[in-house]
């Protein structure tokens, strides 16, 4: 019976149309990335359509996506690592896993301190992480910065989330860089001290709790409170509306300040689509997107913010380079570990 | 115990009848299959070997007693929980007929439809301080916060709570399973003298079905251990969340195996301590089982079994899926497009796929321990089912690890004699994906297929040897038939696990491959609870059709209930 080899032809055909397909399939190019799907995905089906290069997408958690690329090796599909945190891209660039690239459009378009000198990674998009307050019960003249937060007036009147997250990792790795372990440790100490509940939830949790007298004041990243303020969901707009942000630090270094990035992987095989993608996200209108989409700043200079980040008012933010807070990023956890920070 | 050994048939015939060389080729392909499957538990506990980080010294100064004794806590709760409704209930709808009965037999599997962090969030929105019920609490009475005591649903008590709401249904199945399949004439001639039915439950049926509740209790605190989304999202610092913490957080991927290792370690020895407390003990049932008779109850004793009957299913599955109904019929509009069917042929076909081959793999390997004699097989097989006590993206990574390397060295072995390359074959395809779930969900598998084997009298192996039959054809004429309600048992839960699993799939998953499990977590990270709800319910609704079919095929089919009342 001739059956009996048909699978071992089926096999080889099947093989010879693979590699065959990948030899006349059009540009396309892998992304690996940190970003949730729906807030990456619009852009790149925009770019898709704009450049007829084909985007295949993975999303996950960014060490995970990390630990993907270095065991796949040379063999890695991965082209673009795109994360939400600097400290992301410094620890993939610490495990060789990314390339530099050296490109006149990027270096143009994002100012030198939220990209790496070097060209291994570039920043996206720019995520503030201010003290949100209940003005009813709060003045601002109150607030001046981060470091005051430690103050007895603010006992059992401040939440924040646990510091399993990236952002309260990366808040207390800027307080290591700017003044050193035993202040940053003191500080950590003072803060837990003054929390009015255990850390628990998310961002917008924090929020909520504000808004309804659980707390005073939350350290949360902006972009939820734009969120929560256009949700579809009036107990949620309604719980934004009672708060207020406020900027930290004005009078010294400026509001803590995070980014979302990407990178070029190390063994892209299609670098050149990668480039033109990481183009793409920093141009006016995807940089528009970030701010109308999800409230984050622009990193290109010049874009107008959306209206409401325009409300929120200007403020400085601090000019920390970025891939110091990678590099501390354990030295705060352990820090918070000691402090008891669960 | 007394009554246990006398229920129990001695064992009649001496070894040397099992040990014959046609179990060999079965043996063979068992162990290959075991050694297979441990692959990625084997990397981890690799770890072990590899040198220790500094790391460790701050995790045993600071955190590391904080996460042993909270994750001992949770599973010792989760344990009692779980027991506490999953032996009541089988127990009730064993042994006892009342209004509803048949009803309850098959909605108080329903709650594990839900993953654990999915009815977390749920009742988080519901209960927290900003939620709808404290905030109208407040508006009726003019509390204000600090005026009144509510308890703290994001807490480990809370914890304990979702996850036994979501788990007990491992206990109930199995145990009512293992009821049903014990003769009634043992309750009736109890009941004849005058036995209370608590004494009954605890010295006669409950030790004879040890073997069942203790395969439930075994995946209860495999799960529980490996759970990390309630956990994290509840800021309770257990191993889970110190292990992603020790990765992510400290950047130490090795010390976080390692970690994975001790907790993997842990978890083998008690199931280990428990074989051993058990010992040369079978728990066989008579070859004539009796079946039928239920006791029947009336009055305020009806009453009292339909409201603890009914406590499970509402809060553990009508009341979180209303809430999702609710969000959903707000929300559904916006969030509801054409993509959403592609979710869902990819998670049925995902869990298709792993249920089969973890139903194939665990009749291999269960059959295995039955006819294989070498003391190391129990030990080989366990081995290969340990995954599921493992944080899922841990064994992502053990799968990941080994699976690369290989693609690697076979390619680099193909370029030098042959000159071409073959790239990745395994790695990033739907290959290591399935693998991945197979190996984390396969004691699920193995515990209900191995429960229900054990249960067979061995004397039937023997009569069936004497008469010729070959080790295969005993498995497939003999055994296969009468664990039919083991294999769906187990089909049932694994296809449900498959279709609830996430950070493996995150991890491991081909480009654009997502499911509904994905989007779910996509979405309710990003703190829009409401907007994953009609993917979080659609997970509810495929896994509620299994439970249906199981229900119904096992009435049909008599093999859990018998002949019915």
């Amino acid at each position: 019976m001739k059956s009996r080899s048909l699978p071992g032809v089926w096999f080889v055909l099947g093989v010879c149309l693979c590699l065959l397909g990948s030899l006349l399939s059009a540009a396309e190019v892998n992304v690996y990335s940190a970003r949730k799907e729906n807030l990456i995905k619009p852009l790149l089906l925009q770019f898709a359509e704009q450049t007829d290069i084909k985007v295949n997408l993975i999303t996950g958690k960014a060490d995970a996506l990390l630990q993907r690329i270095v065991s796949e090796g040379e063999h890695s599909p991965a082209d673009l690592l795109i994360t939400v945190d600097a400290g992301r891209l410094y620890r993939a660039q610490q495990a060789q896993a990314l390339q530099p690239i050296d490109s006149k459009v990027l270096k143009d378009s994002i100012p030198g301190q939220y990209r790496d000198p070097a060209g291994y990674w570039y920043a996206l998009s720019l995520r503030t992480r201010p003290i949100m307050y209940a003005p009813d019960r709060v003045s601002p003249e109150d607030l001046s910065t981060y470091e005051a937060l430690v103050d007895p007036t603010w006992k059992q009147r401040i939440c924040i989330r646990s510091s399993n997250n990236i952002y309260n990792q990366s808040l207390v790795a800027s307080m290591l860089a700017h003044h050193g372990e035993s202040e940053a440790l003191a500080w950590s100490r003072g803060l837990v001290g003054n929390f009015a509940r255990s850390p628990q939830g998310g961002d917008r949790d924090q929020i909520r709790a504000v808004a309804a007298g659980q707390c005073d004041l939350a350290i949360a990243n902006s972009y939820y409170l734009g969120k929560m303020l256009t949700s579809g969901d009036t107990a949620q707009r309604s719980a934004a509306e009672k708060v207020r942000i406020f900027w930290p630090n004005q009078e010294g270094r400026g509001v803590h300040v995070n980014i979302s990035g990407a990178a070029v992987a190390r063994h892209s095989k299609n670098r050149a689509s990668a480039i033109k993608l990481l183009e793409f996200l920093v141009s006016d209108d995807a940089q528009r997107w970030y701010a109308e989409t999800n409230f984050e700043y622009p990193v290109k200079a010049g874009i107008r913010p959306s209206e409401m980040l325009e409300n929120w008012g200007k403020f400085k933010s601090d000019i920390l380079s970025l891939h110091q807070l990678g590099e501390l990023n354990a030295q705060a956890v352990m820090i918070m570990d000691r402090a008891h920070w669960k | 115990m007394g009554t246990r050994n006398e229920a129990l048939v001695p064992l009649g015939f001496p070894q040397r009848f099992r040990q014959q060389k046609s179990n060999l080729g079965w043996l063979f392909f068992a162990v290959c299959t075991a050694l297979l499957l441990s692959i990625p538990v084997v990397t981890v506990l690799y770890s072990v070997t590899l040198p220790t980080s500094d790391i460790w010294a701050h995790l045993r100064s600071t955190v590391l007693a904080d996460y042993a004794l909270n994750s001992l806590v949770l599973a010792v709760g989760v344990c009692l929980g779980t027991s506490l409704i999953g032996i009541t209930t089988a127990w009730l709808c064993s042994a006892y007929s009342f209004p509803g009965r048949k009803l309850f037999s098959w909605t108080l599997l329903l709650p594990l439809a839900f993953p654990p962090y999915i009815i977390a969030y749920t009742y988080t929105g519901m209960l927290d301080f900003a939620g709808p019920v404290q905030t109208s609490l407040r508006t009726i009475f003019d509390w204000e916060y600090g005026d009144y005591w509510f308890p703290e649903i994001r807490s480990i008590a809370g914890a304990t709570l979702m996850i036994s709401l979501v788990l007990y249904p491992y206990v109930y199945l199995l145990l009512r399973t293992a009821f049903s399949e014990q003769s009634s004439s043992l309750r009736e001639a109890s009941h004849m003298f005058g036995v209370g039915s608590y004494k009954t439950l605890f010295t006669i049926i409950l030790p004879m079905a040890r073997p069942a509740l203790v395969a439930g209790l075994t995946l209860v605190v495999m799960e529980t251990l490996a759970d990390y989304g309630t956990v994290h999202y509840f800021g309770v610092p257990t191993f889970t969340t110190g292990i992603l913490r020790t990765w992510f957080g400290l950047g130490d991927r090795v010390a976080a195996t390692q970690l994975a290792s001790l907790l993997l370690l842990c978890v083998f020895a008690v199931i280990l301590a428990e074989r051993y407390s058990r010992k040369a003990v079978r728990y066989q049932n008579p070859a004539r089982v009796q079946k039928g008779w239920r006791y029947p109850l009336s009055g305020i004793k009806a009453i009292a079994a339909i409201v603890i009957c009914s406590l499970p299913v509402l809060l553990g599955f009508v009341v979180p899926a209303l809430q999702l109904g609710a969000w959903t019929l707000r929300t559904a509009p916006e969030i509801i497009d054409y993509s959403f069917l592609t979710l869902v042929i990819n998670t049925v076909q995902l869990a298709v796929i792993v249920t089969l081959i973890i139903i194939a793999a665990s009749a291999v390997l269960a059959y295995g321990k039955r006819v294989g004699t070498h003391f190391s097989i129990p030990y080989t097989v366990n081995l290969s089912s340990m995954g599921y006590a493992v944080p899922g993206v841990i064994i992502a990574v053990g799968v990941l690890l080994p699976f690369a390397w290989l693609d690697n060295a076979l390619d680099a072995w193909l370029q030098q004699n042959l000159g071409i390359s073959s790239g990745l074959i395994l790695t990033g395809t739907l290959i290591s994906l399935a693998f991945a779930h197979v190996v984390r969900f396969m004691a699920i598998g193995l515990n209900s297929v191995d429960a229900s084997l054990a249960k067979i009298h061995r004397s039937i192996d023997d009569a069936a040897q004497l008469l010729g039959r070959k080790t295969f054809e005993r498995f497939t004429s003999i055994h296969l038939p009468m664990i039919r309600g083991g294999i769906l048992t187990a089909a049932l839960l694994v296809f449900v696990e498959v279709t609830k699993e996430l950070p493996a799939t995150l991890v491991l998953r081909p480009f654009d491959f997502n499911t509904l499990a994905v989007r779910t977590y996509e979405l309710a990270s990003d703190e829009r609870l409401a907007d994953a709800s009609s993917s979080a319910l659609l997970i509810v609704a495929i896994s509620v059709l299994p439970i249906l079919i199981l229900n119904r095929s096992i009435i049909q089919s008599g093999v859990v209930h018998g002949a019915q009342t």
